[in-house]
């Protein structure tokens, strides 16, 4: 498995992100825990991921 | 759920605004078995009723907004498809009076509910059900804006605010006894009928909804929880149900509510290495289904 690393968009901190990643994975940033989602693959490209909804949820 | 035998290899869906844990655990579980499914983005989905149907067989329908879940159930199943879990099971799973309701009438135990169509009517239903009671918004997920009403004064306070959200639903007002339970509660995920196994969620406050941040410890599948949690899913249609069970302070189990977009990452981090939840649906998925 290899990894990549990014940057985050919210904090500017580092992600390492292994190659099992998908489209709209939501991922957490270790230094501000900002949730990220995964908007491209090739090339990796992370955004915020929108904010929670009233009907989210099980 | 049966489906006809295709004549060729079912074409399979997930359906997801987010990849999370559970679907990318479902993703990978489905690609070991060689099957193919592909991701929807709920994001893109649009329907012509008068359009081509959509290109596939089945959808596991794992979006994470109730609303768009369901809207996206009953597009796909006009068209033929099947969903899992199905717009019926959404309608009654998402919908708390429903799912009390379909317990009710099963004869399933589960706490005294009560709907008041009206504020002031639910003053008065809150004095009839008697302190502690329990509010909770007719749709909603994550114990959000569930809260337990100590007396009148609070009871009137909370309703204020109910009476302030701009939505009609929020002023149909669904009222809970209390359950006394032991600051946990048990969660059972039922796959195809079967239950695969139940934690135990603790917490020190009421709520033990994991998303609040709740533990999750391993617990024994009892013969009366495993029959229970069973019986509530059939109830509500659900092929994938998060069941949640309390045991009141005498012992007794009531169901609480059934989950329709299961969640279970704390689930499966308690018992890892027992139960993998992802494989037990990729395996209904494949063998159930579509056989």
């Amino acid at each position: 498995m290899t990894t990549a690393t990014q940057t985050c968009p919210e904090c500017d901190g580092a992600l390492t992100i292994d190659d099992s990643v998908r489209m709209s994975e939501v991922l957490e940033c270790p230094g501000c825990r900002s949730e990220l989602e995964v908007v491209a693959t090739a090339p990796l490209l992370l955004a915020l991921a929108p904010e929670v909804e009233e009907d989210w949820g099980e | 759920m049966t489906l006809g035998k295709p004549s060729t290899a079912p074409r399979t869906a997930l359906l997801a605004s987010r990849i999370r844990f559970e679907e990318k655990r479902i993703l990978e579980a489905l690609e070991r078995r060689g099957v193919p499914c592909t991701h929807i983005d709920t994001r893109t989905v649009r329907h012509h009723m008068e359009g081509p149907p959509p290109a596939w067989d089945l959808v596991l329908n794992r979006e994470i907004s109730a609303t768009k879940a369901l809207y996206a159930a009953l597009t796909f199943e006009a068209s033929g498809v099947t969903v899992v879990n199905s717009s019926a099971a959404i309608e009654t799973c998402g919908d708390k009076w429903r799912t009390s309701l379909a317990l009710h009438r099963a004869g399933i135990p589960t706490p005294r509910a009560s709907l008041a169509l009206t504020t002031e009517a639910a003053q008065q239903t809150a004095e009839e059900i008697g302190y502690p009671v329990v509010i909770k918004p007719l749709v909603g997920s994550w114990g959000r804006r569930v809260a337990l009403l100590p007396d009148a004064e609070a009871t009137r306070t909370v309703l204020e605010h109910c009476d302030a959200i701009p939505s009609p639903q929020a002023q149909i007002i669904y009222l809970q006894r209390y359950v006394d339970k032991p600051g946990r509660d048990i969660r059972v995920i039922v796959v195809g009928g079967v239950p695969i196994g139940a934690v135990y969620r603790m917490s020190d406050e009421w709520r033990t909804n994991v998303a609040r941040g709740s533990r999750t410890e391993p617990c024994a599948l009892t013969d009366d929880i495993a029959g229970l949690a069973v019986a509530a899913a059939a109830q509500t249609g659900a092929e994938i149900a998060g069941v949640d069970l309390a045991e009141d302070v005498d012992g007794a189990l009531y169901v609480l509510e059934v989950n329709h977009g299961v969640e279970f990452k704390g689930f499966q981090e308690a018992l890892e290495g027992r139960v993998d939840v992802a494989e037990e649906i990729a395996d209904r998925l494949v063998t159930e289904v579509w056989k």
